[in-house]
């Protein structure tokens, strides 16, 4: 886990994207038990009012599920993974091609790049 | 939230000087709170009055509801901004001092620290690096089970390596039913770990705000904020 913070943005929203991202890759395992609180801030280097915060967000969502005193757990409904999954990637995309059309390509030339990309023609 | 520190129309003068200037603020429990502000800004001199080092010359200061004495000095663990442990004693005979000072003190976690740091009890404070000095003097005010831990400058002075170690000793050591006061100007440095922020300017309260908010309404850091509300 290697995460840094940047300064313009809540800490909180940032580790949960870290979070999410890391459940999303599979890092965090679906129904693993989170790290503590404590742990959490060691790790981070950061408050851990933020970290609970972050958590409690999360925990909102039903991205992360509280077993009493046994500490939180990542949800293991994988459909709800999946569709985190496949939001995150749209992000990614929509965020791509908004920079694509300010370099002014088009959506052909950005999938050509895209295929070439593939292809492995553009790896020198 | 419970309001462990207030701050009523606070002033403090040396020899006709104001240091501190009709101060209002609150500190809560469970919060990490930055105090911060240039050099000469009262932010020592505020922390003196919290741990009742220095009396208020009108207006009042109080530490979980009381003015600062005895009872209260009982609740606050203080960490001065310069040396003030006496440097011929071993490290080991601080440990002692404070178990028989504190009754809040935790020998086994300050022990428990020292050895993380390879730092023997039987080193004499004064032979030891400044940067282990001054991690054995956080240790030390970090291992009581203090309502609230005012630490003056902990990381002036010290590298980068450990500088993360001081911070990481205090949030690992953080009981979230305290707060904790840090007084710095080095801002980016701790910005990470702090919930709320005081900025102190020539002995007045600029501005009181928690991190988060900082971030969400300027789209800013509080290091960026503070530079441009301290512009020289």
């Amino acid at each position: 886990m290697s995460w840094t913070f940047t300064n313009d943005r809540a800490i909180y929203l940032q580790l949960m994207e870290y979070i999410e991202r890391d459940i999303v890759s599979g890092t965090m395992a679906p129904g693993a038990r989170m790290p503590s609180v404590r742990e959490l801030a060691s790790i981070a280097g950061i408050s851990p009012n933020t970290v609970q915060r972050a958590m409690y967000e999360m925990e909102r969502t039903g991205l992360l599920l509280s077993r009493g005193t046994e500490g939180k757990y990542i949800t293991d409904d994988r459909a709800r993974i999946d569709t985190m999954r496949q939001d995150l990637a749209r992000q990614k995309v929509a965020d791509f091609y908004q920079d694509m059309q300010h370099l002014g390509f088009t959506l052909d030339e950005v999938e050509t790049l895209l295929a070439e990309l593939a292809a492995g023609k553009n790896r020198e | 939230m419970q309001s462990i520190i207030q701050c009523r129309n606070l002033c403090k003068d040396y020899a006709g000087k104001v240091a501190l200037n009709n101060v209002n603020l609150e500190i809560f429990s469970g919060r990490i709170v930055g105090l911060l502000g240039p050099n000469g800004s009262g932010k020592t001199t505020l922390i003196k009055l919290a741990n009742g080092l220095l009396t208020p010359t009108s207006g009042e200061i109080l530490v979980d509801g009381k003015r600062p004495g005895v009872e209260t000095k009982s609740v606050v663990s203080y960490l001065p901004d310069k040396e003030y442990l006496n440097s011929w004693m071993k490290v080991g005979d601080l440990v002692n001092f404070f178990a028989e000072f504190y009754a809040d003190f935790s020998s086994q976690r300050a022990l428990e620290m020292l050895g993380h740091l390879n730092i023997s009890t039987n080193e004499k404070l004064k032979n030891l690096s400044k940067g282990n000095k001054e991690k054995v003097q956080l240790i030390l005010v970090m291992s009581r089970r203090a309502k609230v831990y005012l630490l003056d400058e902990p990381i002036g002075g010290v590298d980068p390596a450990a500088r993360d170690y001081i911070l990481n000793t205090i949030i690992g050591n953080y009981d979230q039913n305290a707060a904790i006061v840090i007084s710095t100007h080095l801002i980016a440095d701790v910005e990470p770990i702090l919930d709320d922020i005081i900025f102190i300017n020539g002995g007045n309260i600029a501005l009181t705000a928690s991190v988060d908010y900082i971030r969400e309404k300027n789209g800013k850091s509080v290091d960026a904020l503070f530079r441009e509300v301290f512009r020289c």
